[in-house]
């Protein structure tokens, strides 16, 4: 398709952000959000495809054009309806989708110039609306009789519960923490994400229905089986990438080394960057290692520099070009002053007498031949092994399935990884009304994918439930 | 929320509650634990149930201040509420008839040993019990231990009540003794447990210990629990809490209980300072 001419010379509207030197020493967000004029000029910029490709780049099938069309007729309203009919979590899914390798990358504009800023024009219409008095009552629907348990209140679990209690149904969410919102209140932190703008969506599910239940470990207090024997019709697991790797290299155990999950936990859910007005302690060194180079390394090493580290590492054992965290988080990590050292991986941490981390022992890499991911494998350089003193190193290498609903669900079926195998277009597990979707299947993804999972679930388990 | 049915003061600093949390009452086994939070601003602590009553739908739990976050939750009364209560955590004991068993407890380590002991009575085994404290003020559950026990020894470390010593000097003169042991069950201070799996290893008798290091979650998603089984790294919220006595890393398990040492004077300066605390108002020793 020819782009008009007068399309293409409004240039695509930059994020206003907190400046680099004043945020790294505070947890509020760093990304503003667009300005209504910022808005209306990026909203101006789209297209309105015949054959919208950017909706083929979404997992949830937002009628993207639609709703660029209402901001630029001012309809906000309209604009996050539209928004919602698909997308239960719109101000989430605005600020930490990676837009650029979804909708943004199929925008025909992006072909020629660059890409209509669709993420931020959905984080515009969800954030004007959290600033909307609240509406009432919702309308809720007819009752189907049919009732679903839906196991963690992550993305994935809370997108597959707000659909089903839009279809009618019954939805009952069991939450082994206490707090819903998974990876978007534990790992997510406060300056990407607040906590604030979580629980207003979650509020939103509440108040289709679905009840939450906080506190309650599928697996320990109760199993999959006796949930379907206690009343339920059908269960969603959405219980996610519970369980983080190490190394496994000599010094891991030492004081100072945390996971990455129990470092941002500590910092975001039980919110240790308030300590001591809140009890849960965080300690941080003056200089911190972050191995890894994910999005979950990137939170991290930002963390670190906000909770007072003199110098933050990203270690990683590849180049920049591979590294699997957003542009935008590398960029803004790199703006705060994180430092990488890449082609590099440690291969000891070294502690001192009282059992605390004092050093890293690194070897450097190159880039070799491309190995089963495509990306060329990183190759050990002899020799190369040098010491970085450090105080804290966080392992940010990924996360494998929580065990827990596994192992008390002996004839779910599981692939070698531990994750439970489910059929990609239904959600279907081995086990008769048993669904699953979300890192749990996937292995660690994004919040994007989880939803997207947690909507074909809820699709399927409603074509179950109208089948029985 | 979960209700406080009845608190005892067990001994100094250690205290009982019986909490209302039904659920978890009906599914608890010897050997689990609890995380509780008391509000908002509270740690996540985890603590061992020293009872539980599925017909109550109370469990029961006994804790000992040592701490900032202790020393909150011991100040609630009958009717106040704790604010989050999860669980039953962890893999539960192994019970089965194994023939002679000896339960050790050491401090406020006797009460998760509790219901252990009495599960291994209920199997058909002939239970030996050794309890310890520092003083005879400090022991707990004395009466219900020599209930669910065939044979009861007791040791204070001043000898205020039963022998003089340590729970280990009881268990090595056993052993000493030619005494056919099967399996040994110990909780207690690190240190404790450590003494018995050095006191049994030359022995050759299965040794478990139930180990409670610093955790966030409990339900394996931090790895801040983390202990050194034999090669292998472990996390106590859902490998354990019991392992293997013989093959823990005790060294590393008594660093890893410090990591948060200097915070945890921050948060009791900062509690004495918010005016909340009475410990400045009590006269020094």
């Amino acid at each position: 398709m020819p782009v008009p001419k007068e399309k293409a010379r409004v240039e695509r509207q930059a994020m206003p952000h907190q400046d680099a030197a004043a945020r790294v020493t505070n947890f509020s967000e760093v990304a503003l959000g667009f300005s209504e004029e910022l808005a209306l000029l990026e909203a101006s910029r789209c297209l309105d495809c015949k054959k919208p490709t950017c909706m083929d780049g979404c997992p949830v099938e937002i009628e993207i054009p639609e709703f660029i069309k209402h901001i630029r007729a001012r309809d906000y309203q309209m604009a996050i309806d539209t928004i919602k009919r698909k997308n239960n979590l719109p101000a989430i899914c605005g600020r930490v989708c990676p837009q650029e390798n979804q909708c943004e990358k199929y925008c025909v504009l992006g072909k020629k110039f660059e890409p209509v800023a669709i993420g931020r024009l959905e984080r515009f219409a969800a954030d004007w609306e959290m600033n909307q008095p609240e509406k009432a009552e919702k309308d809720l629907p007819g009752k189907s009789g049919k009732k679903i348990a839906v196991v963690g209140a992550g993305p994935a679990g809370l997108t597959a519960a707000a659909d089903l209690a839009i279809l009618g149904h019954e939805v009952v969410v069991f939450e082994a923490l206490h707090t819903p919102g998974g990876v978007l209140v534990y790992g997510i932190p406060e300056f990407r994400l607040p906590k604030a703008i979580v629980e207003r969506e979650i509020k939103g599910i509440r108040q289709l229905g679905v009840e939450i239940k906080t506190n309650m470990v599928v697996g320990a207090i109760n199993t999959i089986d006796e949930l379907l024997a206690s009343g339920f019709d059908a269960v969603f697991i959405g219980t996610g990438a519970g369980l983080p790797y190490f190394m496994e290299i000599p010094g891991e155990n030492l004081n100072g080394v945390y996971s990455a999950n129990e470092f941002l936990t500590r910092t975001n859910l039980m919110k240790g960057y308030l300590f001591p007005e809140y009890l849960t302690p965080i300690r941080i060194g003056k200089r911190v290692a972050v191995i890894g180079a994910g999005n979950v390394a990137m939170d991290s090493a930002r963390t670190a520099l906000r909770l007072g580290a003199e110098e933050s590492y990203i270690v990683y054992r590849r180049s920049e070009k591979e590294m699997p965290a957003r542009q935008e988080e590398i960029e803004h990590a790199r703006e705060e002053g994180v430092q990488f050292r890449l082609l590099t991986s440690p291969v000891e941490i070294i502690g001192d007498e009282n059992g605390w981390v004092k050093s890293l022992i690194c070897q450097k890499f190159e880039l070799g031949e491309p190995d089963a991911s495509g990306r060329r494998r990183p190759v050990v350089i002899p020799g190369s092994e040098y010491e970085m003193g450090m105080d804290t190193v966080v392992m940010a290498i990924g996360q494998g399935p929580n065990p827990l609903v596994p192992r008390t669900t002996p004839d779910l079926e599981l692939n070698r990884n531990g994750n439970i195998i489910a059929d990609e277009s239904n959600a279907q597990t081995s086990k008769k009304a048993v669904f699953a979707g979300g890192d749990i299947v996937t292995g660690a993804a994004t919040v994007i994918q989880a939803m997207g999972a947690g909507k074909k679930a809820a699709k399927a388990i409603h074509e179950y439930l109208s089948s029985l | 929320m979960y209700e406080i049915i009845r608190k005892e003061i067990l001994a100094q600093g250690i205290k009982l509650f019986e909490t209302a949390a039904p659920e978890i009452a009906a599914k608890a086994k010897p050997g689990q634990f609890i995380i509780l939070r008391q509000d908002e601003k509270s740690e996540r602590i985890p603590l061992t149930m020293a009872d539980f009553d599925r017909e109550k739908g109370t469990i029961t739990l006994i804790f000992q201040e040592v701490g900032r976050s202790t020393a909150d939750l011991g100040r609630l009364e009958p009717g106040d509420n704790i604010l989050d209560l999860v669980g039953p955590l962890g893999r539960a004991s192994e019970i089965e008839k194994f023939g002679r068993v000896v339960c050790i407890g050491g401090g406020v380590g006797i009460a998760p040993i509790y219901p252990i002991t009495r599960a291994f009575k209920a199997a058909g085994n002939e239970v030996i019990s050794i309890i310890g404290a520092r003083t005879a003020e400090q022991l707990i559950l004395q009466g219900e231990m020599k209930a669910v026990s065939d044979h009861i020894h007791i040791t204070s470390d001043d000898g205020s009540i039963g022998k003089k010593g340590f729970v280990t000097d009881v268990l090595s003169k056993l052993l000493a003794d030619e005494v056919h042991v099967d399996l040994i069950t110990a909780i207690g201070p690190l240190p404790m447990m450590q003494a018995v799996s050095e006191a049994s290893r030359s022995y050759g008798v299965k040794t478990i210990v139930s180990m409670n290091p610093i955790m966030v979650d409990g339900t394996g998603m931090c790895g801040a629990c983390r202990v050194a089984v034999g090669s292998e790294t472990k996390f106590a919220c859902v490998d354990g809490p019991e392992f293997d006595g013989h093959l823990v890393d005790w060294q590393l398990a008594r660093n890893r209980s410090r990591m948060f040492l200097a915070e945890e004077k921050i948060a009791q300066e900062h509690s004495c300072s918010g005016g909340e605390c009475q410990c400045q108002k009590k006269k020094p020793e």
